[in-house]
């Protein structure tokens, strides 16, 4: 009879019940949709980034992220053959060898970072294809470089034109070739699109003589879910002691660290919202006590245990954070889903900064049943404490005076 | 006959600012079993506050106070809240009932606290109903009900632990004059068939006039005690 008491209890003042209720209900709302934006929006911007270059996942010589030298070269099929098959046949493959060379065209030179790919591979994985602003993917042969739109507008030349590169290949040997423009890619970043030049795995392997040497395979992984599994597979069946394997955040510390700073500063964001919130639902509780003080010492003086008596109101409390939780979780799953769906369009500066970091601008809200789930859980947990109030006012009531309120 | 109530030099101080207020001044009562008692006085004269101690819901300042053979001021505060609920029934000026629960619900409510077993429950509210003759009543709420009815809900409702007697504190105030006729004779049937004691504070002179023995109360003392007119 209780819990039939308290339920009937709640809608006793139905208004002051479903303000209470909407309260909850837009805590859950506000920061699950927060959440979800701000997840989104970094798993956005992550998928972009990764997309864009890294991969989520690359295979590496074991000093070559820190020494970036063509020495620190691995050979491709000893890799290859290291590797599981599960593995292989789990995730596409691809090799690049990458390093720096002067690029001289006229009277002009400059420094480049020559990334030697297999175009079919690469273009699967990066789209690069698909950022062609001039000229042609390697349809139709297999010679020549595609380069950074910035870079051949430092050289003055075009689709058709030479560049001589020099640089250092592998073990000290002279590194010195003459490719033509077949193609020029656009870049948001500018410095990428003044310092990029692709060409052929084979006539980076040639131009830096490595013979069938890469610096690096990237692992093409769908998202970064796949991540832990396929680390730990290659921990296991790799020798660390040759080979380094690199994930996108040790990669991009840069990406990680801004992130972690707009995930505290969103977190900051969130308390302030409970905190308001908080007050909110508090106040709520602080009236139903307060206006029911009559009422509480009445029970008590006809032998209602203070136990009871608060176990009652607590019930109560819950029960109107049960109606509000739920009401906001189901309007937040649908409304997150149809903006996952159909993410805001980002306009002006905003999206000129976005495309300039090479991402789409668009604000696309994580759908994540783990942020609903952490999010009611959270309020309705704030809810259950606020929900201790009365016992601290009921502990120390005096039936008398209680009700010569 | 046994006495259910004995107060032996009861005192009240309460200490609102820096001046006391002496509300009872020693206070000796003895209330037999079977007694239908009206205590009365002027305001201030320290009758709730007498009737407060004796049910359990202050404390005395000083003296000595036994509820059916128990000296209730030594009591834990959840021994005599069980106190309360087993063996003293209270009728309110207000009714009290709770809002949410029908008549034969609120009757039952201190029995579902005493975690008596439903059909027993059930079996005792409906004859409390039947006795203040509310069997039409019993799923209407107190909003459904007249004043008069509401308090004869919260006698049924004060009798259902089967208590040793019954504190009424202005129970007439409210009603009107049937109202008052109704309530005090299905009062005054408990008490003569069920030997149910009754202690009310009253100011009505119609409490007081069907009342067996008067106490008169005054600056906190009894300044007098004496036959009623029945």
């Amino acid at each position: 009879m209780l819990l039939s008491l308290a339920w009937r209890n709640i809608w006793r003042n139905k208004r002051r019940t479903l303000i209470t209720a909407a309260s909850v209900l837009f805590a859950v709302l506000f920061s699950s949709v927060m959440q979800s934006i701000q997840h989104g929006t970094w798993d956005h911007m992550v998928d972009n980034v990764v997309n864009y270059y890294y991969g989520y996942l690359q295979i590496q010589g074991k000093k070559f992220w820190d020494d970036r030298s063509i020495d620190e070269v691995i050979d491709r099929q000893t890799l290859l053959e290291k590797l599981p098959e599960g593995f292989k046949n789990s995730y596409p493959l691809v090799p690049r060898l990458e390093s720096f060379a002067l690029a001289s065209a006229g009277n002009r030179t400059q420094g480049a970072l020559m990334i030697g790919i297999d175009p079919e591979a690469e273009n699967a994985l990066t789209g690069l294809k698909g950022r062609i602003s001039k000229g042609d993917y390697w349809q139709s042969s297999p010679e020549g470089i595609l380069v950074g739109e910035g870079l051949a507008e430092n050289f003055k030349i075009d689709v058709g034109d030479t560049l001589i590169f020099l640089s250092q290949g592998y073990h000290g040997a002279n590194a010195i070739g003459e490719y033509p423009v077949r193609g020029l890619i656009h870049f948001a970043s500018p410095d990428l699109s003044k310092t990029m030049v692709y060409l052929h795995l084979e006539d980076a392997q040639q131009f830096y003589a490595t013979g069938d040497q890469i610096t690096s395979l990237v692992v093409g992984l769908k998202d970064k879910e796949e991540l832990p599994g396929a680390i730990k597979a290659l921990h296991s069946d790799l020798d660390t002691a040759t080979y380094a394997v690199k994930d996108w955040q040790e990669m991009m510390p840069e990406l990680m660290q801004a992130k972690e700073m707009d995930t505290a500063s969103a977190n900051v964001i969130l308390i302030i919202l409970y905190i308001i919130i908080s007050f909110g639902i508090f106040g709520t509780i602080l009236m139903m006590t307060k206006d029911r003080q009559y009422e509480l010492g009445v029970l008590l003086s006809i032998g209602m245990r203070r136990m009871q008596l608060f176990g009652m109101m607590w019930m109560e409390v819950v029960m109107i954070g049960l109606v509000g939780v739920a009401m906001g979780f189901l309007i937040s799953v649908p409304l997150v889903k149809y903006l996952s769906l159909h993410p805001f369009q980002m306009t002006g500066e905003y999206a000129k900064a976005y495309e300039k970091f090479g991402a789409e601008p668009i604000i696309p809200p994580a759908f994540d049943w783990n942020i609903f789930s952490w999010q009611v859980l959270f309020v309705f947990v704030i809810t259950t404490v606020l929900a201790f109030y009365p016992f601290w006012v009921i502990r120390k009531m005096k039936p008398v005076e209680a009700m010569r309120l | 006959m046994k006495p259910v109530i004995v107060t032996k030099g009861i005192t009240k101080t309460y200490q609102p600012d820096t001046i006391p207020v002496h509300a009872l001044r020693g206070v000796d009562l003895t209330i037999d079993e079977g007694e239908f008692v009206a205590i009365v006085g002027p305001s201030g004269s320290g009758k709730t506050t007498l009737l407060n101690i004796i049910g359990g819901l202050d404390r005395p300042s000083a003296g000595y106070i036994e509820v059916g053979g128990k000296d209730i001021s030594k009591f834990s505060d959840n021994a005599l809240i069980d106190f309360r609920r087993d063996h003293i029934g209270f009728v309110f000026q207000a009714y009290n009932l709770i809002p949410v629960l029908t008549a034969l619900e609120n009757v039952e409510f201190v029995m579902l606290l005493q975690q008596l077993p439903k059909e027993k429950r059930n079996q005792r509210a409906m004859e409390l109903l039947h006795a203040v003759g509310l069997d039409d009543k019993v799923n209407k709420r107190p909003i459904e009900l007249s004043g008069g009815q509401q308090q004869r809900v919260a006698v049924a409702r004060a009798l259902a632990s089967k208590p040793a007697f019954v504190l009424a504190d202005e129970p007439t105030a409210n009603l009107d004059s049937v109202s008052t006729g109704q309530l005090l004779d299905i009062m005054a049937n408990l008490n003569q068939e069920e030997q149910m004691t009754f202690v009310f504070s009253t100011h009505d002179q119609r409490v007081i006039d069907r009342a067996h023995r008067v106490i008169t109360l005054e600056d906190g003392k009894i300044i007098s005690d004496r036959k009623g007119h029945v």
